[in-house]
């Protein structure tokens, strides 16, 4: 279970420096280190069981459905990373406080420091692949934040910008990656598939997935030719470059290539990308790194051209290379976070990384020249440090390439062409800066930094030196478990010893410090290296230009579909979800089935014929729109009708009801929309709507036909027996409703209510600039209808308490009784004219204040929510799951027997919910009044002021 | 009868697929006011159709309606109109604010 806490840890506890604020750094730094140095104690209480070559496993499952669960698993290869990660963490937060300026948000820094620190540890510690790829992009994440932590500078933008580009691209190939490996394995854990490499690589997309997985690692590690966001990177705070780019993020890629060893390589393909990606990168860098004249792009491309050596030996496929790869992962974390650290302790001191500024600068700071010597001396491969060690091993395995092939000859000519590259570059560092000259033009006179400062560098400096002279004692434990997680536990016999007798690799070391020497001191007197320009198709100009391509082909494709017509919108989007609905068709054929169909009567071949009028009326008369309106009208109570004849009484009622609110509120709005269509629209154009329309019905007639002439194998049943003796109530539609789906419908009355609250925040105080009604109240109220209205309002008031009340057993319920409620109280409205609307304003002003009761719609929806939401709760609070109803019968006067089931609270929640919106809608819509004159409006009539007069 | 019901199905949606593509805001809500019909009928049918046979239990009754769809198709109503009205409002206040009626608003009246 602590394994878990290592990883969350500085995940959880990053908020702690930002507790001290931005002032208290001394308190920010102490803090920040409390999670390494808690999740180091961790880690080594697990190194006794890791040493004993057990592995050690914990998590559990996350989101099992997808496979992705929160496990790890801490062997030898994780715990060397988790050791490389917490150490040089704690070094990197005490370096950070000291090079920080006051200006400088410390909190800031150490909090991101901290959240990539556990990303970090989460991948070298994730079991679950998918878990790992959470983490790979968490580290881009907080090191695009962490490059850009001067955010005010725009180099610092650009380059986290184009790491977060490069490095997350490279994390969405990995996971495709990780996914095609989970789908051939069957698992996704590591510990399960890393032992199914037979599977794997006999499967036909084998290779695809290798290439993903290869494209995810190599643009973390920067291999070319994705190497370019490196040296962008270094935009960023010193002490991140010395954390994320010598010892951590970069170093997460080859991370990956060795965990994946043990499945991926051991093939051509492997061989031949990881050898060549990682021989191009060693050589190319380091010729590059030895012409920058900036000290941390010089770093940056060095740490390119040794990631390229890593890879290059994970590539070369034997056992012995991977140990040399796992020695330099080592090695090369320990001598380049001194160098970067250095690097920036120069920089402080200097205010300048110009090497073209920066020279002599022995006699100034003469302890941090002898560090950068000595770490650039290991860098370089000088014997009894331990670049050399590794280096040594490097060169050995590329003599012992055995393809037959030019690659036998060439791999160890070009390998000790760049390490002869590395002495001079290295060479260049210790030259260029603490000698050859005097500084130039500083703007303050250079010394050693405060004594805490350069702590770090010599910690990792003697670590160089020990390891470098005593490997068998300092090392050769770690490398042991190390390489053992990495192969699985096949260790091949190896030495890490200093001295191997005279032979060629000892050669090859000599003669490339040998030709870097030369190389770089003939370089500096023929041609001045202060003078070279960086020239030339740069990573960085390509990758614009790419980002820029990019985004105006997006532009020009969006364009394409979408001019900010939604009409055209509309109808591209019916065509795919025409094409889309037609596929079926085509694909699997049409058939009709051969069920026993009904007969049909007169009636229904009446029905057909009125409701097939009404539609036809709609459409014909579309441009009149009060008449297309009372068509529309038509054509709904006929559904209703069609409701009736196909036994559903529930339906038909609800239809009947919304039809009436539906073609009220139709004509209110009419009164505020012109009385008539224009008619626009070419001919080619109505064809083509034509076309669409005709498919679509052509269709959906098709569909239902199919379905209705096969059988039908329905869920029903269940609730056709478990109506009366579960839910109480006979009628099933309403149970359904307000019990075994009554979640379904609570959050349908929300959406209701919704529209209602919407409804009123659009149109709420609402003006609209239409010519002032020609307002006779007299005339804009019938006598007839008023008089009626009283009378009719106790009687459909009685007829929806009375569906109400017999909703659960016969037709009826909430929903159709809220509707009938708010018909009656819209007779009401309608029978006092517009000035009878709550609320109602004329010119601005409200007509007559307003009654109590009236108003408050937003209320009965409140009330209706909450009734509903008490009564689910309600079943919550004694035992059983939300909504679970329950019920018992009680004789009532009048009224007999009746089942009162708690569902009965839950449809008056309904009720109120759905009275509340629909009058919300009605009188939001009915008090919208009209202004002074009109903006005059393109070709179109006059509003029409007769069509809602009534109303 | 299953005839009747999936061309008047198909009936509807044509005439409400041709009004939704109009150019004006009032016959795209008749448009799609005639969907909804259609769709809803096109629900309500997936349960096959059954005469004289309502989904209320009663003693000695063996054959119902199936309440599934109706369930479905009954809240599927009431949900139709509260979009019908909220497109309503929609349209009421962008014909004030934008001077005209047509769907693309000023800008795009052709």
């Amino acid at each position: 279970m602590n394994l878990i806490l290592i990883v969350l840890l500085p995940l959880l506890m990053a908020v702690l420096p930002r507790l001290a604020g931005p002032r208290r750094r001394r308190l920010a730094a102490v803090l920040a280190a409390c999670a390494p140095a808690l999740s180091l104690a961790l880690l080594l209480w697990h190194a006794p069981a890791v040493f004993d070559g057990s592995v050690v496993q914990a998590g559990g499952a996350w989101l099992p459905a997808i496979g992705l669960n929160l496990t790890f698993m801490l062997d030898g290869f994780g715990f060397l990373f988790a050791l490389l990660i917490l150490v040089i963490g704690l070094l990197v937060i005490l370096y950070a406080h000291y090079y920080l300026s006051p200006e400088d948000d410390a909190s800031r820094l150490l909090a991101l420091l901290l959240l990539f620190m556990g990303s970090m540890l989460g991948v070298v510690l994730a079991d679950n692949l998918l878990l790992l790829v959470v983490f790979w992009e968490c580290t881009s994440l907080s090191s695009f934040l962490l490059i850009g932590f001067w955010r005010e500078r725009s180099e610092a933008r650009q380059g986290a910008r184009m790491a977060l580009t490069v490095t997350g691209a490279g994390g969405l190939a990995l996971l495709a990656g990780v996914l095609l490996i989970g789908q051939i394995c069957g698992s996704l854990e590591l510990s399960e598939v890393l032992d199914q490499r037979e599977l794997l690589q006999s499967h036909p997309l084998f290779p695809l997935a290798l290439v993903l997985v290869l494209l995810g690692a190599f643009t973390k590690s920067a291999q070319f030719p994705f190497h370019f966001w490196l040296p962008h990177a270094m935009a960023a705070p010193t002490p991140v470059s010395a954390y994320l780019h010598s010892a951590t993020m970069v170093k997460a890629g080859v991370f990956l290539l060795a965990r994946m060893y043990p499945l991926l390589g051991g093939n051509d393909l492997w061989f031949l990308l990881v050898t060549g990606t990682g021989l191009v990168t060693l050589v190319l860098a380091a010729w590059v790194a030895l012409f920058q004249q900036d000290l941390k792009g010089l770093l940056a491309y060095s740490t390119i051209s040794h990631l390229g050596l890593i890879t290059l030996l994970f590539g070369l496929d034997t056992p012995l290379a991977v140990v040399a790869g796992v020695f330099h992962i080592i090695n090369h974390a320990t001598f380049k976070a001194s160098l970067f650290m250095a690097a920036g302790i120069i920089d402080h001191e200097t205010g300048t990384r110009d090497l073209r500024r920066l020279n002599g600068l022995a006699r100034f700071m003469p302890i941090t020249a002898t560090l950068v010597a000595v770490a650039a001396a290991a860098m370089a491969g000088v014997p009894l440090l331990n670049g050399f060690l590794s280096k040594e091993m490097m060169l050995a395995k590329t003599l012992a390439i055995d393809t037959g092939t030019w690659a036998d000859w060439l791999v160890p000519a070009m390998a000790t062409l760049a390490g002869a590259f590395a002495v001079a570059y290295s060479l260049r560092l210790v030259h260029d800066v603490f000698f050859n000259g005097e500084p130039v033009e500083l703007v303050r006179k250079p010394h050693e930094p405060p004594r805490w400062m350069r702590v770090p560098v010599e910690l990792l400096v003697v670590l160089c030196v020990l390891v470098g002279v005593f490997p068998n004692i300092v090392v050769a434990p770690l490398l042991d478990v190390a390489v053992a997680g990495v192969l699985l536990g096949n260790v091949p016999d190896y030495s890490v010893s200093l001295w191997h007798g005279f032979n060629l690799p000892l050669a090859m070391s000599a003669l490339a410090l040998l030709l870097g020497t030369l190389l770089y001191f003939g370089l500096q007197r023929g041609y001045n290296l202060h003078l070279y320009r960086d020239e030339g198709v740069s990573g960085k100009r390509l990758f614009d230009r790419l980002v820029e391509t990019s985004v105006s082909a997006a532009r020009l494709l969006t364009g394409l579909v979408q001019n900010g017509s939604l009409q055209r919108s509309l109808w591209m989007m019916l065509v795919v979800v025409l094409c889309a609905g037609a596929l079926p068709f085509f694909q699997d054929g049409y058939s009709i089935g051969d069920e026993l169909l009904l007969p049909s009567n007169a009636a229904a071949v009446a029905l057909w014929f009125a409701l097939i009028g009404a539609t036809m009326a709609t459409v014909v008369l579309h441009r009149r729109r009060l008449l297309s309106l009372l068509a529309l009208g038509a054509a709904g109570l006929l559904v209703s009708l069609a409701f009736v004849l196909f036994s559903a009484p529930d339906l038909a009622l609800t239809q009947l009801a919304v039809e009436v609110v539906t073609v009220v509120l139709l004509m209110v709005a009419l009164r505020h929309l012109p009385a008539s269509t224009p008619s626009e629209g070419s001919l080619p154009r109505h064809l083509r709507d034509a076309l669409l329309a005709l498919a679509a019905g052509a269709g959906m007639a098709a569909l239902a036909y199919a379905a209705l002439t096969r059988p039908l194998a329905s869920i029903s049943t269940y609730f056709l027996e478990h109506a009366v003796p579960k839910g109480g109530g006979s009628n099933v539609v309403n149970v359904i409703l307000v019990d075994f789906r009554g979640f379904d419908t609570l959050v349908e009355i929300l959406v209701l209510a919704v529209a209602g609250l919407v409804i009123q925040a659009l149109l709420a105080g609402f003006v609209a600039p239409g010519p002032a009604q020609a307002a006779d109240p007299q005339q804009a109220r019938p006598l007839m209808l008023r008089a009626l209205a009283r009378l009719v309002l106790p009687f459909a008031l009685a007829m929806s308490v009375y569906l109400f009340l017999r909703g659960h057993n016969q037709p009826g319920g909430g929903f159709v009784a809220g509707l009938v409620t708010a018909i009656a109280l819209l007779v009401q409205y309608m029978a006092a004219g517009r000035d009878g609307v709550p609320g109602a304003r004329r010119d601005g002003v409200p007509v007559r204040p307003m009654p109590a009761g009236e108003e408050g719609f937003d209320r009965w929806i409140a009330a209706g929510m909450f009734a509903a939401a008490v009564t689910g709760l309600g079943a919550m609070a004694i035992g059983y799951p939300f909504l679970t109803s329950s019920y018992a019968y009680f004789d009532l006067p009048l009224l007999g027997k009746v089942p009162l089931a708690s569902a009965m609270f839950f449809d008056a929640g309904v009720y109120l919910t759905v009275v509340g919106s629909a009058m919300m809608m009605l009188a939001s819509i009915g008090r919208v009044a009209s202004g002074p004159a009109p903006a005059p409006a393109r070709g179109e009539p006059p509003a029409a002021a007769t069509a809602g007069a009534s109303v | 009868m299953e005839l009747l019901l999936a061309s008047a199905i198909g009936i509807l949606t044509t005439a409400g697929v041709w009004l939704l593509l109009r150019a004006r805001t009032f016959p795209v809500m008749l448009g799609l006011t005639l969907i909804s019909y259609a769709v809803n009928l096109f629900i309500f049918s997936m349960g096959k159709l059954a005469i004289g046979a309502p989904p209320v239990v009663r003693e000695g009754v063996e054959r119902y309606a199936d309440p599934l769809p109706q369930a479905l198709v009954l809240t599927a109503i009431v949900i139709a109109f509260g979009m019908t009205a909220l497109l309503l409002a929609l349209s009421v206040r962008m014909r004030h604010d934008s001077g005209t009626d047509h769907v693309d608003g000023d800008g795009a009246a052709r």
